[in-house]
């Protein structure tokens, strides 16, 4: 990336989740990374023929970091590709795109994981970055090359959409990826109590005639990871939570000092059960939407910052795979591109504050990773993005970058545009 | 005078999905209809020409007799030319998905279909994408309008009125779409509901649904009017839902004993097929109590008045609706 031109954008509302200020000023970019912001930054602070960008006004914070995206890129790019999942992130304010590993061939072996990371180069506008499976073929059996899927680029180790049902391989992959200080992200639901749900199992499921999932499903698996990493020590992500009784189980996590972090889907912070109404297969998702009062939960949790991050759970699904029944129908929503004009609704009902948004949305996650972006601070890759938070829309689905339309928000009204996206000082994305 | 009902009220809904959306008024105007088809049913001439020109296929995803024989009857005694489709022999097991089957039976322009498939809500998915009438003849562990409704009729001509009977629904509860069509009608209707099962088998919140929750048969069957047991299927009688057939008859299967605790004139019903021995004995399905046969010949009365009040929908010669 050579076409680093000196750019200066002015007129801005800044928000930086990591001091938790908001203020009017300017920033400035200079190889790729970010040079100065603030009130005090003007034109004079610039070199030479910088790019000068006028904000009028609009908000400038750092571009999102979504730890948990499903790609089909290898294997399923009918589905979505790296190169469209970038447009879509772009377009939705996602900076950086963690890559899950249920590919085919799943990402676990370091040369997938470097084939990933040279497509990404060579098509993606924003930074895709795999994360590598926990166990060879996803299987829950076997774990991978830790330390050398580390090596070679992976950012955690994760069987993706699935759940290590053996206890002994969990223990064994905790403790292994300790030696390495890798950290282990892992979809909490234990599989033979959650079996055929599709959804929440409540008085609702009941009247659908589907079989549900229960809440302990999750918080049993959770317990049992969390007893592991008491055991181990090995750092531990629970990719989603969807109830509160797991918020009260992380919280007490916390509390001890265990090295434990975790996340919440876009979808349980804006959904619930109820909006399945008749059979939407849109709605179908792994956690199954739950009760009012977890998405409450859920919301709160993120303020007091005991949840970490919001994930998209992007998982792009073909007609063929969700206009099925109920019943049969393949889990899953994009979210890429409308994480963070529904995430806004939390602002915009004063549930959160911009800084609190912005923290689980870019800050935490990038320290979860390990990486520099994700805040306003000099010397920060500058992956910004400029975003008008009241410009208010109504989702078409066919707008929608991703290959798959399968969106939960068809026909919502939605408040929050994205303008331009900056990914190490270069545009991206504008409009 | 070719229909069904003196006078051709308008039936509010262009499909029967389910028992849920209809109105007390609607149910009675179908069980009022049924009892005129039962009159025709029982005469030598038993065919009518409401149905004259019309085409019914009958898609079913799942085996099924008694249900597919008796629409099949009801169409034709209304004059419609009926059509079987079983999965058996039907593209989905190419992997066509329901959507595309819908649309390929669309464009050969049937009035009505009548439907039965292994998921929940499969039907109205299907209702969504066709012109026609759809019927429901069951969807997963959703509804089945069509049994609520033979049920309801079978117990209004044996008991005169449905309101203030206490009804009990025993045994499978948790998979049955039987049980949830007639928890929704007979409340509707004013009936007292129960629900007795072992714990396993009993959908969470269905307190919430109209139905007090008995685990004893000895406490729900106190008192009550009318007897409807459900067939329990025989993957869930191992060790998975129930330990065996030989406990569950011992605590659920209606046997002359656990009956004796229900009022003297009590009626014993069953959707069918019957597992004797496992839900309820034999001596008590054949004898002096049972209902069961009348609910097949029910069955097909009360399919020919959802076939006939749906039709009212569809347009006519001249193209009119």
């Amino acid at each position: 990336m050579s076409d680093h031109r000196p750019t200066l954008i002015i007129n801005a509302h800044l928000v930086d989740p990591e001091t938790g200020r908001e203020e009017k000023g300017a920033l400035a970019v200079e190889n790729g990374l970010i040079r100065a912001f603030g009130h005090t930054v003007d034109a004079s602070s610039s070199p030479e023929g910088a790019l000068v960008i006028d904000a009028r006004g609009r908000h400038l914070a750092p571009g999102l970091v979504d730890l948990r995206a499903f790609v089909g890129e290898p294997g399923a790019e009918h589905r979505e590709s790296l190169a469209s999942a970038s447009r879509a992130a772009a377009a939705g304010g996602v900076t950086t795109v963690v890559c899950m590993p249920d590919t085919n061939p799943p990402i676990d072996d370091p040369a997938v994981v470097d084939y990933i990371i040279r497509r990404a180069r060579d098509t993606a506008g924003v930074r895709m970055i795999p994360s590598a499976a926990l166990t060879k073929g996803l299987h829950g059996k076997e774990m991978t090359e830790i330390g050398l899927l580390g090596a070679a680029g992976a950012v955690f180790f994760t069987d993706g959409a699935r759940s290590v049902a053996n206890t002994q391989v969990m223990r064994r992959a905790l403790t292994y990826a300790r030696d390495f200080n890798a950290l282990i992200m892992h979809h909490v639901e234990e599989p033979s109590l959650a079996q055929d749900g599709v959804m929440n199992e409540s008085e609702l499921s009941s009247r659908l005639g589907l079989p549900g999932v229960p809440r302990e499903a999750e918080t049993i698996m959770l317990e049992r990871d969390l007893a592991l990493v008491r055991l181990t020590g090995g750092r531990y992500h629970a990719a989603m939570i969807s109830c509160a009784q797991s918020l009260s189980i992380i919280e007490r996590a916390k509390a001890e000092g265990l090295p434990v972090t975790c996340g919440v889907s876009i979808n349980h912070l804006s959904l619930n059960e109820n909006d399945i109404g008749s059979y939407r297969t849109f709605l179908k998702l792994s956690p199954p939407l739950r009760g009012e009062d977890d998405r409450k939960a859920m919301i709160a949790g993120v303020a007091k910052g005991s949840i970490d991050v919001i994930v998209s759970d992007h998982n792009p699904q073909d007609v063929e795979t969700k206009r099925q029944p109920f019943i049969e129908c393949a889990d899953g929503a994009i979210g890429l591109e409308t994480m963070l004009a529904v995430a806004l609704r939390l602002v915009h009902n004063g549930d959160l504050t911009m800084p609190q948004l912005f923290r689980a949305l870019a800050t935490k996650p990038a320290d979860i990773l390990g990486l520099p972006q994700g805040r306003l601070r000099k010397g920060a890759p500058a992956d910004l993005i400029l975003f008008d938070p009241d410009e208010p829309f109504v989702l078409d689905p066919e707008t929608l970058h991703s290959r798959c339309k399968n969106t939960p928000f068809d026909g919502a009204r939605l408040q929050g545009r994205v303008h331009m996206t900056m990914v190490g000082g270069r545009i991206v994305q504008e409009s | 005078m070719s229909g069904l009902g003196s006078q051709s009220r308008l039936f509010p809904h262009r499909h029967l999905l389910g028992i849920e959306g209809l109105s007390p008024d609607d149910i009675l105007q179908l069980l009022d209809m049924a009892e005129e088809a039962v009159e025709v049913s029982r005469q030598v001439e038993k065919k009518k020409t409401t149905l004259r020109g019309r085409t019914q296929i009958n898609l079913f995803f799942e085996a099924s007799t008694r249900t597919q024989a008796s629409f099949e009857l009801a169409g034709k005694r209304l004059g419609a030319d009926v059509m079987n489709m079983s999965v058996a022999s039907s593209s989905i097991k190419k992997g066509e998905t329901l959507i595309d089957t819908a649309i390929t039976l669309n464009a050969m322009r049937p009035d009505l279909i009548v439907v039965r498939h292994h998921a929940a809500g499969a039907v109205g998915l299907l209702a969504r994408k066709v012109d026609c009438s759809v019927i429901n003849a069951g969807d997963g562990a959703h509804e089945h309008p069509t049994q609520a409704l033979l049920d309801a009729l079978t117990i209004r001509r044996a008991k005169g009125r449905i309101r203030g009977l206490v009804v009990a629904i025993c045994g499978d509860i948790l998979h049955s779409r039987v049980a949830r069509s007639n928890l929704i009608l007979l409340n509707a209707l004013g009936a007292e509901v129960r629900v007795i099962g072992p714990s396993t088998l009993l959908p969470q919140g269905i307190e919430n649904m109209g139905a007090t929750v008995f685990t004893r048969m000895s406490e729900g069957l106190k008192d009550a009017d009318i007897v409807m047991m459900l067939r329990l299927q025989r993957e869930r009688m191992n060790g998975s839902f129930v330990p065996s057939v030989k406990e569950y008859f011992h605590y659920f299967g209606l046997d002359r004993e656990k009956l004796a605790v229900a009022k003297p004139d009590a009626l014993v019903m069953h959707p069918g097929p019957m597992n004797r021995g496992v839900e309820i004995a034999s001596d008590i399905a054949d004898g002096a109590q049972s209902l069961i046969r009348d609910q097949v010949e029910m069955g097909v009365a009360v399919r020919m008045a959802v076939l006939e009040a749906l039709s009212r929908h569809l347009p006519n010669a001249e193209g009119q609706a």
